[in-house]
């Protein structure tokens, strides 16, 4: 399969494949981070995952529109207003959610998953019926436009490298939030024993909907980063899922290394074969392989040692 | 792994347990012959041909739905992947109706006569050797059960001898409906790709398309489907069936007490599996045609509201479920489409949060209890009022 290409094509080949990889990357791990924090820390299965991320891009959008309309001399700095209105909206749906469903279902986990996804369903109709059906686009910031040559065969867009200094970013402040602050020590106490940790005066209830609407909130962010590389639709969120889920479990749930690692080794893997198979034979391959793995090895590449 | 709703260890305990030696305790009974009626002779009587093959079309579904019933409401193992099983039989008694549509005098136009016409189109010339024995009806209904069941078993062994279980393995069962979706789209020459295995004619010879074959497709499945829920009975009455129960709701017991866990979940999610290619299969001939959009995870899902919304602990619940969810999205999506994704999305959490026990709890709690006071004992079973 080597055998047309010179050395240098086949250099460039793996340094431009590899780099579509890492903003697919940056992607998986954007969506994941928030699905790592809910199901990896709380075990609630989120299917409504990607529809929180759907909410963060429509509001990207919207913001987008409301620069262009009231404020174009700013327009280039809207996408940061966007990102952290992302966040609180759609924090603020998952505390809503949290509370009016998840809660009730802690001990159903099965239960849980089909009543986000009724959620989903939910959503999605929502955002069909005052968007419509049809995918929107946000106009991407000049600064953004473009691509850093790096040799004649190699080049790189800066949007990609924006969404993945992105990724970067989101995820050093996950982690200081989970291992650095007062209040990642309550989650991961809560996780790891949530009787001592309601005996030792935390407010196991508060973590709960504070974890689940964090978690939402990262997601509402990885959206607003996906608008800058995709345009966005009603069921875009849903076409993610299965692959993010997956992310999250083979990485291990809990580990947030682990995430971060299989995000990296499945995004590559997919990149790279997409080269030399079709599009849809990759991501069978990748996607069997994830699973014939988790299958030898269920907990994980990284499994987080709990007493259950 | 596996957790317990404590709505349904509820209803177990709530449950009268079973008289011993009886095949069907009397509501059982009369649900059976209720069901009976309407799908025999109500339904046939009531609905122009049309109509009747679309019931029959959810009849299929129900296949699935009995099958959720033992693995989901009795095993406690939620499968979002019946789709895959579904397809699998359908996929497998398509190939055979569709190599008999293309015989080479149907298919003299194309490049090479003698091949599905997708595969024309795909520009290929030879048909491939796992097509081949899909020429024998024979081989194509063996295969109806067997790959399916192979293929649950496969899974079922490796992620439960593993103790995979509770939502990982929900998870890893809708990655591999996705797999199979991408797979079977993406290899368009030799399954059809999007379209599925369409322009189905005839089986042996016998015009599938009449109105005539269509009704009487409609008994053969509806008899099918009362020997399954038959069979399925047979295993919840049966020692197995307690088993099942036992490990739903505290496994790590039933392991202590010597039981194998992993053999008894395989077993059941091999039933399932089964059940749903007879649906698939059924499926097929009824409708005529087989596509990815009933493999896939969306599909998959709705198959599971079928069950729950009828009631994951009574198999006749999940035939009455899956026909009313089935009539109501007819109903609704084709004067209000907009309304029904809300509805089904309402139906989602209604039954998790409301109805954990569906219908058939609904019909325990509520409807029972009014007709054992009316017809204290030993009456003639009544047909209940839809």
């Amino acid at each position: 399969m080597f055998a047309d290409y010179s050395g240098s094509e086949l250099l460039s080949i793996f340094a431009m494949q590899g780099f579509a990889g890492l903003i697919l990357f940056s992607v998986f791990v954007l969506m994941a981070l928030g699905l790592a924090i809910i199901f990896g820390q709380m075990g609630v299965i989120n299917m409504a995952h990607g529809e929180f991320m759907i909410l963060g891009a429509y509001v990207t959008y919207l913001v987008s529109r409301a620069f262009e309309a009231w404020a174009p001399g700013l327009f280039g700095a809207y996408f940061f207003v966007a990102m952290i209105l992302a966040f609180f909206v759609s924090g603020g749906l998952g505390m809503a959610v949290e509370w009016l469903l998840i809660r009730r279902l802690y001990k159903r986990p099965l239960d849980t998953l089909l009543a986000t996804w009724g959620l989903s369903l939910i959503l999605q109709q929502i955002y069909r019926m005052v968007f419509g059906a049809r995918e929107v686009g946000v106009t991407i910031p000049e600064w953004m436009m473009g691509s850093l040559v790096l040799s004649d065969m190699i080049e790189v867009p800066i949007n990609g490298l924006f969404v993945m200094a992105l990724a970067v970013g989101i995820s050093a402040g996950v982690y200081i939030l989970m291992y650095r602050s007062r209040w990642g020590l309550q989650v991961r106490a809560v996780v790891a024993n949530r009787t001592m940790a309601d005996a030792v005066g935390i407010n196991t209830e508060r973590t709960d909907r504070m974890t689940f609407a964090i978690g939402c909130g990262v997601a509402g962010v990885a959206g607003a980063a996906f608008t800058m590389i995709g345009s966005t639709g009603p069921t875009a969120g849903q076409l993610y899922i299965v692959d993010t889920f997956l992310v999250v479990v083979f990485g291990g749930a809990g580990s947030l290394i682990g995430t971060i690692a299989s995000a990296f080794s499945i995004s590559q893997a997919q990149s790279i074969l997409e080269f030399f198979l079709s599009g849809s034979m990759a991501k069978v391959l990748t996607l069997l392989a994830v699973v014939g793995i988790l299958m030898v090895r269920p907990q994980g590449l990284f499994a987080l040692k709990l007493r259950k | 792994m596996t957790m317990t709703s404590p709505a349904t260890s509820a209803a177990l305990t709530k449950a009268a347990p079973p008289r011993q030696g009886a095949f069907l305790d009397r509501t059982e009974t009369m649900g059976a012959i209720a069901l009976a009626v309407l799908i025999f002779v109500i339904l046939p009587l009531a609905l122009d041909p049309f109509r009747l093959n679309l019931f029959g079309k959810y009849l299929t579904y129900a296949f699935v739905a009995v099958g959720l019933v033992l693995c989901w409401g009795a095993g406690g193992i939620l499968s979002l992947g019946q789709g895959v099983f579904f397809g699998l039989g359908g996929y497998a008694l398509a190939m055979f109706l569709k190599l008999e549509a293309s015989s080479p005098e149907n298919t003299a136009i194309q490049s090479t006569p003698g091949i599905p016409d997708f595969m024309d189109w795909n520009q290929i010339t030879e048909l491939p050797f796992w097509w081949q024995p899909f020429h024998s009806l024979t081989f194509s209904i063996l295969a109806v059960i067997a790959v399916p069941a192979f293929f649950a078993f496969v899974i079922g062994t490796a992620m439960f001898r593993r103790r995979v279980g509770g939502v990982y393995f929900s998870i890893i069962t809708q990655a591999i409906a996705a797999i199979l979706t991408i797979l079977i789209i993406g290899q368009q020459g030799f399954t059809g790709g999007v379209n599925g295995i369409t322009d189905l004619r005839t089986m042996k010879g016998w015009d599938i398309r009449s109105d005539e074959a269509k009704t009487i497709l409609y008994f053969v499945n509806g008899g099918l489907l009362f020997a399954c829920l038959a069979l399925a009975q047979f295993v919840r009455r049966s020692k197995l069936g307690r088993i099942l129960i036992a490990m739903r709701d505290r496994e790590d017991r039933v392991r202590f007490s010597g039981y194998d866990v992993a053999s008894f979940k395989i077993f059941v999610f091999c039933l399932g599996a089964a059940f749903a290619a007879i649906g698939g299969a059924m499926f097929t001939v009824q409708v005529g045609f087989m596509s990815p959009s009933f493999v896939g995870i969306v599909p998959s899902i709705e198959m599971v509201i079928f069950c729950a919304v009828g009631g994951r602990n009574s198999i006749l619940g999940a035939v009455w479920g899956t026909l009313l969810v089935n009539w109501a999205k007819t109903l609704f999506s084709e004067a209000f489409p907009e309304l029904w994704q809300l509805g089904l999305g309402a139906l989602f959490i209604a039954v998790v949060l409301i109805f954990p026990d569906g219908l058939a709890g609904l019909w325990k709690t509520h409807v029972n209890p009014r007709i054992e006071r009316l017809f204290p004992r030993r009456t003639t079973p009544t047909v209940p009022a839809e």
